[in-house]
């Protein structure tokens, strides 16, 4: 499934899948930082680093199916002075490497940049082994680690600028469909460490990331309709977490949902309960993958089938809203 | 227990075209590679190696095929059809949401699957486990596994190879799917793991390398296996990646045709090459 594309639909206008405007970024920024080198493990044309393996043959090295060596071989050119940049799909580069990626990155606190692509349900009929559903999870565990789970094709290329220039390991989560456009590259303001206010509102806010921003965004519109003014963040980096926008949602709006395409467990939920919990406790509602495992299908009939629709936000809405009045 | 050549080729050809029709019907997935192990699994499941009952397919003292290259998954569910443990209809559910056969293979899903497998590098040592259970159990089970050739840069094989090597598990037989392509390219280009049947071999394992897409031989390399005492067998396939459309492969201008099924403009065309048999 290299080079084909699928989409997710909505009534946004799409853009590029992130992995796309991930691998242009990469290939257009590999002439500013001068020290980059990438590492494949044989997906180069479905992670899209082989658009930069194509413009700098010298910097690019695919040492074949092998995502421990291919992590190991990073810190090593790391270690060296280089920025290296491994990229595999998401479930393979934080599942088969993770004791690599704790020793020889975290741990030494090497300057390694992890791109996951093919991250959650959305990349379809592929199925469940090659669906990361638990990277961010896994990422955020890796002390030291910053984690970019960006929304659409121009914070997926504005993310991976500033994870070159961030000193240090970074996870970058993105995607294989095509998304809708949440920002434009002219409007675009991107600071790791910092949530984006996609929108203002008093009663709520939802918390979302990656794919699941568009969805939430739709979800504040149909809530708007029935008079319920809903504030919008979009959470990118999950770790570390904007403790400040946390306060103010919590302590402005006294009511959160989190919605993430990724398991309950160890994702933006997670990080965002334990953080409110010790701020301000208010009423929680989560959408996300629950505890299991994805399957087969279209990305739209999975998406349906799994609940990552606005529908089941605006729902969450409704109940954490009740909760906060009760 | 000797089945006629005649009749493996056409339960060959069957497989073939179920594949390509199956893979261009789930409009995604993995043809040929699916298509150059045809010969190998054909073999194991209709010439008389695999004793695996489709009415009993959970029979603790079956043998054991696992395939380790999963998104070759269109192969296996092919022959499994074939076995009569599901509908022959049933093929055109590959890879839609709720059917049994997902585009990685699911043990929990469906019976005959011995491995959930898709995460390349895992099936060997699964299978060094069956061996080792079958040892402990006498049982007589044998276990047969399928790696790919691109699969061979996981180092988890050759963990897997050492462990086996050191259990002298002659219960057990690896076959590479030697087919000189993976996802980025020629398997000679991206990672060279030449000589295979050397590294094999140096890890304690009888080795044999031999034409894989000609069916005698294939029969000839898995009787030899059998009958070896004291270490694990490794089956050098040679393949061609696309095994049965290669012309139509050659004009599409790619011998890789990694992950992608064939367009339906051209399914016909592809089923007639399979059909005339040419390679
Ligand atoms: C651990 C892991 N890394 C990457 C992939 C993605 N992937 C799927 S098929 C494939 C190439 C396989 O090549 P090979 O083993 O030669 O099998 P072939 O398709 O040629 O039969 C890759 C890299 C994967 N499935 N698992
Ligand atoms: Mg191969």
């Amino acid at each position: 499934m290299a080079g084909a594309s699928s989409s997710v639909k909505s009534s946004r206008p799409l853009g590029k899948a992130t992995r796309d405007a991930f691998g242009r970024a990469l290939e257009s920024l590999g002439e500013s930082f001068g020290s980059l080198v990438v590492v494949d493990a044989d997906v180069g044309n479905s992670t899209r680093t082989e658009w930069f393996g194509h413009k700098y043959p010298d910097r690019f090295f695919n040492v074949g199916i092998a995502e421990s060596n291919q992590v190991g071989v990073a810190a090593g050119l790391a270690a060296a002075g280089y920025t290296a940049l491994v990229s595999s799909f998401a479930a393979f580069i934080t599942c088969n490497a993770y004791d690599q990626l704790r020793m020889s990155v975290a741990y030494p606190k090497l300057n390694v940049k992890v791109v996951g692509s093919h991250a959650g349900i959305s990349i379809g009929e592929d199925g469940a082994s090659q669906m990361g559903i638990e990277d961010v999870s896994l990422a955020c565990s890796l002390p030291g680690f910053v984690v970019v789970v960006p929304a659409d094709e121009a914070s997926a290329k504005a993310a991976t600028a500033a994870m070159l220039a961030h000193q240090g390991p970074v996870y970058l989560r993105v995607g294989r469909p095509d998304v809708p456009k949440v920002y434009s590259d002219e409007t675009i303001h991107f600071e790791l460490g910092k949530a984006n206010t996609l929108q203002q509102g008093t009663d709520l806010t939802i918390i979302a990331n990656g794919l699941m921003v568009g969805p939430a965004l739709d979800a504040a519109e149909a809530l708007a309709a029935e008079g319920i003014s809903v504030r919008v963040l979009d959470m990118h980096t999950v770790k570390p977490i904007d403790r400040d926008a946390l306060k103010a949602a919590a302590e402005e709006t006294g009511a959160i949902v989190v919605a993430e395409e990724h398991l309950a467990h160890g994702g933006l939920g997670s990080v965002v309960a334990m953080n409110v919990a010790e701020i301000k406790p208010v009423p929680i509602r989560y959408v996300n993958l629950g505890d299991q495992f994805g399957e087969s299908g279209t990305p739209e009939a999975l998406i349906e089938a799994f609940g990552l629709t606005s529908t089941n936000v605006a729902a969450a809405a409704r109940s954490v809203l009740a909760a906060k009045r009760a | 227990m000797s089945v006629p050549i005649d009749q493996l080729h056409a339960i060959a050809k069957e497989l073939r075209k179920d594949i390509l029709r199956m893979t261009t019907e789930a409009g995604s997935g993995h043809p040929s590679s699916s298509m150059s192990a045809v010969e190998v699994v054909t073999a194991l499941y209709f010439g008389g190696f695999l004793n695996f009952d489709a009415k009993n397919p959970k029979d603790p003292n079956r043998d054991r095929f696992i395939l380790s290259k999963g998104h070759a998954a269109p192969v296996l569910y092919a022959a499994l059809a074939h076995k009569g443990l599901f509908p022959h209809e049933e093929l055109m559910t590959l890879r839609k949401l709720g059917s049994r056969l997902e585009g990685h293979p699911n043990m929990l899903r469906l019976g005959g699957i011995e491995a959930s497998t898709g995460s390349l590098g895992q099936g060997l040592s699964m299978g060094v486990g069956y061996a080792l259970a079958a040892r402990l159990s006498q049982n007589g089970s044998q276990t047969y596994v399928m790696t790919g050739d691109g699969e061979l840069g996981q180092g988890q094989i050759w963990e897997a190879a050492a462990s086996a090597g050191k259990y002298g598990l002659d219960n057990l037989t690896c076959i590479v799917d030697r087919n000189g392509f993976q996802q980025t390219g020629s398997a000679f280009d991206v990672l060279n793991m030449d000589p295979i049947d050397g590294k094999f071999a140096a890890f304690g394992w009888s080795t044999q390398v031999i034409n894989g897409n000609d069916q005698q031989e294939v029969i000839d390399a898995l009787n030899r296996a059998r009958s070896n005492k004291g270490r694990p067998n490794c089956i050098v396939s040679l393949t061609k990646k696309g095994f049965g459309m290669l012309n139509l492969m050659t004009k599409l201008n790619d011998q890789n045709f990694h992950g992608k099924p064939m367009p339906a403009k051209y399914l016909e065309e592809a089923i007639a090459e399979v059909e005339a048999g040419l390679a």
